[in-house]
């Protein structure tokens, strides 16, 4: 019963919280710090990307950057090209989940097993990261678009309203349409897993042979759970190559790909809001850690606590070994415990003559 | 005769050098209950295995009304009809009892009609008390039973049991028993099983695999007499 209600609860919460946060922010923050919100937003997108496919689907994706950076890429081409970003988006949204549909069907068809599909999406990143770094000419060039290797590319043209190419979103709208974007995946998300699909690929993370022998066929539902992930990612690179109007292949490298396992990880797989909380957060701690690095003091603890990598690094540790379920099912544990325990005192209260 | 429900071919399996099955030509009536014993290792498992589209044969052919399933994927297979408990109950560990059998019976029927059945099935095999628990942390004897309502669930045409009633206490093994003769009112079953007391409660034609063929094919009363399947087999069980 409580379970159910408890559900509800975190929804709602999940829900006004999220909405006031959204509406109110650009009236009391200054345009630094929505600036700063806006890509925890987009970042947070591409957790839930994660959360979605590793957390529930089972499939330990360490390439979720992949579809992150074709989006943003496929993003800024196009609207080198297009000029106007209706269609630039939907394409930052198909072609990655198309790329991701192409590497689902060999990896679950060929019956790939779980670690060699952790190296393969790795693998492929890193050969993005590769070819992408590689384009430096003015020969490699997509249309009017020059793909700028390893300088990146640089003023990727704003969002604009869809088939409105004069109403540009500005820095605010941007913040608008990256909390809503966030909102409505993470509400999305939640439809999908409350439903068959949802209840049958968390069946075949638990146990994919007996979900096989129900006469379900693993192998489509981890393709479409995929290709769902890569198309999230890929909207989420949309919005960052518009965010900082620039994409470069860093993108794809390994500390980004790292990144986002990082924050499902120390979220907590299994639930939507942990990674989410835990994308913010570590993305809070390592602008604040890296803002101590220019002035930093010269003796030991400035130089340690300015470098960001080795203090991520100590967290990741800390948590795999220490709250290895990660924060949001910890604390859920934890609630739990406690409230159990209030109850069985509350019990032992009304029946005393029951001790003995 | 009418036609078989299941057949087999010439059925074989091979790991390397090792036959794990060989030359097996079994048959299974319509709504027929029938028990397999044999030593470990006498090829029982990998048998099932082959017959679920768990693994594909090296020879031979599955007959299953008539089609051919042997190299059709177990999926597949479970969509035809054919459903399996396997030896260690294979569950949904993480899920509760209720949103295991829900899974099982979604595949067939949708909504109010779903949680029905899952209702009655949870009644069935007497956990209507545990549905909301975690299926991990239950007894193994519950585990079965749960594995049995799954399997049920997708209301399957023929049933295959390996080891149904593995480490349960006497009273469940009376009960898995009553079960299995239930199901068996509308429903084929092949059952393997090591417990000889159970044999005993549930048989009626026992087939007997030893090294990976059919040793023996008989009813329970003329295989107990058997002097070949004590020697390989029952030793002194038997007599007790």
């Amino acid at each position: 019963m409580s379970g159910r209600n408890l559900n509800l609860l975190g929804l709602v919460l999940v829900g006004v919280v999220g909405l006031i946060f959204m509406f109110f922010t650009p009236h009391f923050a200054d345009l630094d710090t929505v600036l700063e919100l806006t890509v925890y937003m987009i970042m947070a997108i591409l957790a839930l990307s994660l959360a979605l496919v590793w957390g529930y689907g089972g499939i330990l994706c360490f390439g979720q950057s992949a579809f992150f950076g074709l989006g943003a890429y496929t993003y800024a081409i196009a609207m080198f090209n297009m000029g106007e970003s209706t269609l630039p988006v939907v394409l930052a949204v198909i072609l990655p989940a198309a790329f991701a549909a192409l590497l689902g069907y060999f990896m679950f068809y060929g019956r790939i097993s779980d670690v060699y599909l952790g190296v393969i999406t790795l693998t492929v990143t890193l050969i993005l990261f590769n070819s992408v770094n590689s384009t430096a000419g003015p020969e490699f060039h997509i249309g009017a678009a020059r793909l700028g290797g390893f300088n990146g590319i640089p003023g990727i043209p704003p969002l604009n309203w869809p088939f409105n190419k004069g109403a540009a979103v500005d820095l605010e709208g941007m913040f608008y349409l990256s909390t809503g974007s966030l909102l409505l995946t993470y509400f999305g998300l939640r439809l999908l897993l409350a439903s068959q699909f949802g209840r049958i690929i968390v069946g075949i993370r638990e146990n994919e042979r007996r979900a096989e022998l129900l006469g379900y066929d693993p192998r489509a539902y981890k393709l479409a759970t995929f290709t769902i992930g890569g198309a999230l990612a890929g909207f989420a690179g949309c919005l960052f190559a518009n965010w900082g109007a620039f994409v470069s292949p860093t993108i794809f490298g390994l500390a980004q790909s790292a990144q986002i396992i990082i924050w499902v990880i120390v979220g907590g797989r299994g639930t939507l809001i942990g990674p989410v909380i835990g994308c913010i957060g570590i993305q809070w701690l390592s602008a604040a850690l890296g803002a101590n690095q220019p002035s930093g003091g010269s003796d030991l603890w400035s130089k340690i606590f300015a470098n960001a990598p080795l203090i991520l690094g100590v967290i990741l540790i800390a948590f795999v070994l220490l709250v290895p379920r990660g924060l949001v099912p910890t604390a859920a544990d934890v609630a739990a415990f406690v409230l159990r325990g209030r109850r069985r005192r509350e019990q032992r209260g009304l029946e005393p003559q029951q001790a003995e | 005769m009418a036609s078989p429900l299941l057949e087999t071919r010439s059925l074989s399996m091979h790991f390397g050098g090792v036959r794990a099955v060989s030359d097996v030509n079994f048959t299974l009536a319509e709504g027929e209950l029938r028990c397999l014993i044999g030593p470990n290792g006498a090829g029982k498992s990998t048998f099932f295995k082959m017959l679920t589209g768990q693994l594909e044969p090296s020879h031979g052919q599955v007959l299953f009304r008539g089609q051919d399933i042997s190299r059709a994927h177990a999926h597949e297979v479970a969509r035809l009809g054919i459903g399996i408990k396997t030896q260690v109950p294979s569950v949904f560990d993480g899920l509760s009892v209720r949103e295991n059998i829900h899974l099982a019976a979604s595949r067939l029927h949708s909504g109010a009609r779903t949680r029905r059945l899952v209702d009655e099935m949870l009644e069935r095999i007497g956990l209507a008390h545990a549905a909301d628990r975690v299926v991990g942390q239950l007894a193994h004897g519950q585990r079965q039973w749960v594995e049995l309502g799954l399997v049920l669930s997708t209301d399957p045409q023929l049933i295959l049991l390996d080891e149904p009633a593995a480490g349960m206490t006497h009273e469940e093994v009376q009960k898995t028993a009553d079960l299995v003769r239930e199901i068996n009112r509308t429903k084929a079953l092949i059952v393997v099983e090591h417990d000889m007391q159970f044999i005993r409660m549930i048989a009626k034609r026992v087939t007997v695999f030893n090294r990976g063929s059919i040793l023996v094919e008989d009813t329970i009363e003329n295989i107990m007499r058997n002097p070949l399947v004590r020697d390989i087999y029952l030793g002194k069980q038997a007599a007790a």
